[in-house]
Parts: C-alpha cells; structure tokens; sequence
C-alpha cells in the first residue's frame, strides 16, 4: 500500500478540481465529498504508518525525472519514512475533524463550496510537501500552502482586516521562502541534484566546504522562520487569525506552521554538520517562545492568545530540533530531535482541538474578546471539558500527552542550564496563560449577560470532531513514554536511535512548574485572591509592553514599511515626473516632427507629383493642337519631321553627338509644328464659321 | 548623275507639294503617282551610276510601279468612298482624325 503513498495528497486535489469545476453549486455534495476524499487519504495514511512501522521505519521512495537538462534533472517522487508517515497520519486526522467540524462551523456562509474547495487543495498541498522527496518539490507545495494559507486567511475578504491580514501573511512569509530559494540555489549548485538522500550524502560526505553548509543550512531554515512564525517573522501569525476558525486550526495551528519545523526536521543532517547554524535555529527557537509566551499573558483575544501559543510551541520544537543538531555536530547523544518531532505531532492535536474549542465558543458567544465572556461551562460542556484537556495537554500535566512530549524538549535542553531554565519558564507561562484563557472564558460569572444567553453548545457535527481530538490529545503523547523501549523514539529519528533514559527530576520538577502556572492563574482568575489589575499595575511598563506585542507592527513600520512606502512614493513621483515626462516629451517630439513631414509631404512630395502633373498636362494642352485631324496636315507633319532628321542626321555627321543642339533643334521644330497647327485650325475654324454663315 | 538626282528631287518636292496643298483627293492620288516616280528615276539613277553590277534598281522601280497601281486602286476606292459619304472629294471635310 506504501506504493500508493501518492494518492494521499492526489485525491484531496481531486476534491478540490471537482468542488471547484462541478459540485460548487451543491454545498452538500461539495462538502462531503471533501470529507470523503480527506478520509480516503487519512486511511491510506493509517495503512502507510502500519506498513512503515512493519519495515522499522525503512524508508520507501519511488521517483520519476520530470524535467531533464543535459546534466541536471528534476525529479518529482515520494519518500515515505517514519517522519513521513507521522506527518501524514497528523496531517490527514487534523484535516479530516477540521472539514467535518467545519460543516457546522461554516453553516449559511456565502461561500460555503469554496471554502470546502480552498481545504482540500490545502490538504493536497500540504500532504504533497510531506510526502515530496527533494527540496525542489518541497519548494512547490511549500508556496502552494502558503498560497492556501493566503486564500484562506483572506476568506472574509470584505473584512479589511482579513483582506490586510492574508497580504502580511503573504509577504511576511514570503521574505522567509526567499532565503529558502536562496539555499535551494545553493544546494543545486553546490550538490547538483535536489534528492534529499543525495544532498544528505553529500553534506555528510564533506565535499562541501563548512561555511556552505553553514549558510545552506541557515538559508533553508529562513524558509521555516517564515512559515513556522518564529522570530522575527512571526508577526503574520496573530494576524492570520482573521480568517474562519477551522482554518487557524488546521493551517495556523496544526500543520502549515508545523512545515517549518518538519523542513528542520527533515533536512537535519544539513544543520548537524554545522553546529554554527544549528546554534543559530535553537537560539531563534527559544527567543522566538519566550517573546511569544510572555506577549500570549497579557492578551484579551481568544484566538490570539492560542496564536501566541503556536509561536511558542513551535518555538519550543525549532530550539529542540537546533539543540539536536548542535549536541550532535559536537558528538554528544540528544533527545532534541524525537523531542521536536514528537511535540509536533501531539502538539498538533492538542492546539488543534483548543482552536477548534474556541471556534465553538465564538460559534456561540459571537465575539473574540475574553472579557465579555465568562460562565460558558454549563451551558457547554462538551466544548469545556474537551478545552480544558486540551490546555491540560498544553501546560504539560501528567499523564496527557503534551506532558510527554514537553518532557522530552525539557530533558533535550538539560545540558543547556541557560535554555532549561528557559524553558521551564516557558512552561510555566503555558500553564499560566492557558488557565488563564479557561478560567475566563469558561468559569467565573457571565461578564456580558446578553452573549451569554445567546450562548448554546455547538451542534453534533463540531463536537464530535472536539471529543476525537481531545481523545488524542490524551492518548497521541504515549507512544512516547520514555519507558516504553520501542516507542516513538525508536521509530522517529535521525541517525542513530537514541533512548533517553527517563529523569525522575525532570519530570517531577516541569509538574511542578506546570501545576503552579495552573494554581497561579486559578488563584488571579477564579478565586480572585490576588488581583490580576493590581499586578498589571505593578509592572505597568512591563504590561504596556506585552501588551502591545513588544511594539513588532509598530517597529517593522518605522524600520521597514515606511521606508519602503517613502521610497514607493519617490519612486511614484520619479516616475509620474521623469519616465512620464519623457514618454510624453518623445510624444510632444514626434507630433511635432510629424507636422514638419506632413508639411513637406503636402507642399514638396505632392507638388512634385502634381507639379509633374500641370507639367504634363500643360505640355498635353500646346500639343493636341499638332492632332488637327486633317490628313494633310499629318503629311506636313511626317514630312517636317523626315526633314528634321535629316538634319540631325547631317548636324551629327558634320559635328558628332550634340544632345543640347539636337534637343534645341528638335523642340524648335516642335514647337514650329505646334504653332503651325494652331494657325491652321484657327484658319479652319473661321473658314467653317464663313461656310456656316454663308449656309445660313 | 546630278540632273537625274536633281529632277528626282523637284519630281518629289512638287508631288510633296501637292500632297500637302490639293485639296482635290484625285489630285493628292495624282501627287502621290509624282513622288513614287521621282523615287523610281532614283533607284534607276543609283543602279546606272553606283550599283551596275546588276538590274536591282530597275527591277525595284517596276515593282514600285506595279505596287503603286494596286494603290491607286485602293486609293481611287478610297475616294469613290468617299464621294459616297460627303457628296465630294475635299480633303478638307475629312478631318475626323482628331481629339
């Protein structure tokens, strides 16, 4: 079945060629079929996964040359290993609940079919970048998410916001995928092919000189700052939260910005040759999570504060992954990398059921705003319980599946005290803004009574895909317990399996951190013992600060978008002024030439002609008069001219050739001629006049 | 060879002559007989005095005389034409010839 690997993102591309061109006028039709083709693909994932862990994660590649240059070719294929097969079973599972959940979400839209349409070829995009076999395909669908992703976040496009938010996604992402061209210029010129194991081979090989690697390995980690939202590019991600919910959930939080760190993860053998650029990925990793966690306290709107979130944890798996790189460039054993991968996968789950948890609140509530919510438990229970397992997943709690998983990321930094320190501070703040955001949202008194009793649990079809999700959220972290031997780790890795031995230390104290975030924040936001005002006040700058997202927006306008717009604006005034100009002047010239040659052609080329003309017909005017019609006159004139020859024909043999005086004589006797017979038709005319008159 | 010459000469001048003047179609036809004999007496002139060698000159002559019968014919046709057409032989009625 591995074989058919490619089928998995194909039918979603199917669904969306058939949504688009046939069943977009059926919203049922269209969306099922989305649904059916999504859980076709989730199937052939499950099988792939069992297949590939059957052959020990060996990996399957199958390719064909798509285009072919004298010495370089370009090759579309899959390969499918045990990252692979993670991705597409997270990928297919998250796709499936989101287009299910989505029916309900998207109910009455406007657009409903082409909502439905925009998933599935993010699907197909998505599955397509994860089953891809060289950087040159992962290139493709990685700009084909991100063209998703835009259509996406733009859904609502006759929102402003949404409208300016899908273009700073756009754009912030792309400076990103920029620095990925860059480094896929380098591979092709530096490993002349794109297949990963070849490119791989080759780093391993050191035919590539260090500093190479070192800038490759930065320039394909650009592509993941951009996609993956991590510092400094982070600032599209909070934005895109404009867009319909399912779709934070299933791009913005669960796979598309997990792409970055799966491109990481997957060209980790570029970045453990090089310790420089995997010190780079871990140092952007942790300060990327730490500005994302501290900004995620503060903030008021329920999709921004899990926006934050995802920028943290992924944070949180880019500095894992870096961490693997560097312990290992340096020869050391490292968890970081089953760590990352493994946090993406439960990650996955547990931030998509908490987006789609917040959907369900919007759904009810009709507002983003934390503060105008409060109380919502009772009236939804389903979406509280299953919200609230999510955030125990996310802070780390024991025994759910983010627990597992942040353990490992925490036992990968133990050697760094700096980034474990860190780190756990991270987690704290985890702990602390999830809490904060459940006590909120879900518990306490009603703060706006009106929503509140407009609120009601979501319909079947939302919290169905809430209690799957929430079931993994539980379960999905397990398969890495680091006592289970031939768990995740043994399956998921780069190189060598390594097992790390389980630290009782570590594991009680990231509780511990864990449990107190949680009681900090039910003390500031259920019992209300300590003020969360009073504390904002204390720290007011500090809060000031947060609040506004360490001032990023406002920053990249001064530094980057004013200058850019001034220069626009010069660069506009240079050319309304100067090209403008010159295109009008050359204009101005050639009208003006134009009249000068019209001038000549009216008066020189035209007299010419009609000059030659009156010559002609003036010439025709003296001359008819030789046709008399008398026959007489004819004799005279052949006559005439018989003598005339003659005496050219004398005058040359006396004289030789002498073109004036013949000319002369000729048009003498011409004109003699010519006169003659005008004399002699004026003769005849009064002569018939006479005889008329006689008649008469 | 002179006088033969010469006579040719005033032969042809008159006959020119009186195909350019007469009014008289009969008397054009007449001037023309005029100038084919001062032409024959030239081709005999030629043939007595430069060309002896043979009777070229004269054998030319009568066929110019025979040749200028047929014409008169024709021309006398001509003219008996047209008679018919304008109840007269003055050239000058015959001047359709033009523009």
């Amino acid at each position: 079945m591995t074989e058919y690997a490619f089928l998995i993102p194909l039918l979603p591309l199917l669904a969306f060629v058939l949504v688009v061109f046939f069943l977009r006028w059926n919203e049922k039709v269209s969306s099922w079929f989305s649904i059916a083709m999504i859980l076709v693909s989730w199937l052939i994932s499950v099988v792939v996964l069992i297949e590939t862990l059957a052959r020990h994660g060996a990996p399957y590649e199958a390719q064909y040359t798509f285009i072919s240059f004298t010495n370089f070719h370009l090759e579309i294929g899959i390969l499918v290993d045990a990252l692979t097969a993670v991705m597409l079973l997270v990928v297919t599972t998250i796709g499936a609940c989101t287009e299910i959940y989505s029916i309900g979400y998207m109910k009455g839209d406007r657009l409903f079919s082409r909502f439905f349409a925009y998933l599935s070829l993010f699907l197909f995009s998505m599955l397509g970048l994860v089953v891809a076999n060289n950087f040159f395909m992962i290139f493709i669908f990685w700009e084909l998410v991100g063209l998703t992703s835009y259509l996406l976040i733009g859904f609502w496009f006759e929102k402003k916001v949404a409208a300016d938010a899908c273009k700073k996604a756009f754009i912030t992402t792309r400076i990103g995928d920029l620095g990925f061209l860059v480094g896929l210029f380098m591979i092709g010129i530096y490993v002349g092919t794109f297949n990963y194991g070849d490119v791989f081979d080759s780093v391993a090989s050191g035919a590539i000189p260090a500093g190479i690697v070192t800038a490759m390995a930065i320039f394909v980690f650009c592509g993941a700052v951009g996609k993956s939202a991590q510092f400094p590019l982070h600032v599209w991600l909070p934005d895109a939260m404009e867009g319909p919910t399912p779709v934070s959930c299933l791009i913005h939080a669960a796979t598309m910005v997990a792409a970055g760190v799966y491109l990481v993860a997957r060209s980790m053998s570029i970045f453990v040759a090089s310790a420089d650029a995997s010190m780079v990925v871990a140092i952007i990793g942790i300060v990327t999570s730490l500005i994302a966690a501290t900004i995620a306290l503060v903030q008021i709107d329920i999709k921004r504060i899990l926006a934050y979130s995802t920028i943290s944890q992924l944070g949180y798996m880019i500095m894992a992954l870096g961490l693997y790189g560097y312990d290992t460039a340096h020869g050391h054993h490292s968890a970081g990398y089953v760590a990352g991968t493994l946090h993406l996968t439960t990650h996955a789950f547990f931030k998509g059921l908490l987006f789609l948890g917040a959907g369900s609140v919007i759904h009810a509530v009709h507002t983003n705003d934390i503060r105008e919510m409060g109380g919502l438990a009772p009236k939804m229970k389903i979406t509280t319980l299953t919200f609230l397992i999510a955030s125990l997943s996310i802070s780390g709690i024991f025994p759910l599946s983010g627990f597992w998983s942040k353990d490992e990321i925490i036992a990968a930094t133990a050697h760094h005290p700096v980034l474990l320190i860190l780190t756990l501070a991270i987690a704290f703040m985890t702990a602390f803004y999830m809490f904060r955001l459940c006590f909120l949202t879900f518990f306490g008194e009603p703060r706006d009574q009106q929503r509140f009793d407009h609120a009601h649990e979501s319909p079947r079809i939302m919290t169905w895909p809430l209690m799957v999700l929430a079931f993994l959220s539980v379960f999905a972290g397990w398969v890495g317990i680091p006592w289970l031997h031939h768990g995740f780790s043994s399956f998921v890795y780069h190189g060598q399996p390594h097992h790390t031995e389980p630290s009782w230390a570590l594991m009680i104290i990231s509780t511990v951190i864990a449990v107190s975030g949680v009681g900090l924040a039910y003390l500031m936001y259920y019992k209300k013992s300590v003020s969360p005002e009073k504390v904002a006040d204390r720290f007011r700058p500090l809060y000031t600060l947060l609040f506004n997202k360490y001032y990023f927006d406002e920053i990249y306008q001064k530094l980057v978008l004013d200058p850019v717009m001034a220069f626009a604006r010069f660069m506009w005034t240079f050319d309304a002024r100067v090209i403008d100009g010159a295109v009008n002047g050359t204009a101005w010239l050639t009208i003006l030439w134009s009249n000068v040659k019209e001038w000549f052609d009216t008066w020189i080329v035209d007299g010419a002609v009609n000059g030659s003309a009156w010559v002609v017909k003036q010439g025709s005017n003296l001359l008819r008069f030789i046709q008399t019609g008398n026959v007489q006159f004819y004799g005279l004139f052949i006559a005439t001219f018989a003598v005339l020859f003659g005496l050219i024909k004398v005058e040359i043999a006396s004289q030789g050739y002498n073109w004036p005086r013949m000319t002369i004589i000729f048009l003498a006797g011409l004109l003699l001629l010519s006169l003659t017979s005008r004399a002699i038709s004026a003769r005849e005319k009064s002569r018939q006049n006479a005889k008329e008159e006689n008649r008469l | 060879m002179f006088y033969y010459l010469g006579l040719a000469a005033v032969l042809f001048s008159v006959g020119l002559f009186g195909v350019l003047t007469r009014r008289n179609a009969i008397g054009i036809l007449m001037s023309l007989e005029l100038m084919f004999n001062a032409v024959n007496i030239n081709f005999v002139a030629f043939n007595k005095y430069i060309v002896t060698d043979d009777l070229l000159g004269q054998i030319f002559a009568i066929f110019i005389i025979v040749v200028a019968a047929a014409e008169a014919t024709v021309g006398l046709a001509i003219v008996l034409v047209l008679y018919r057409n304008w109840r007269g032989v003055d050239m000058d009625h015959v001047n359709i010839m033009k523009w």
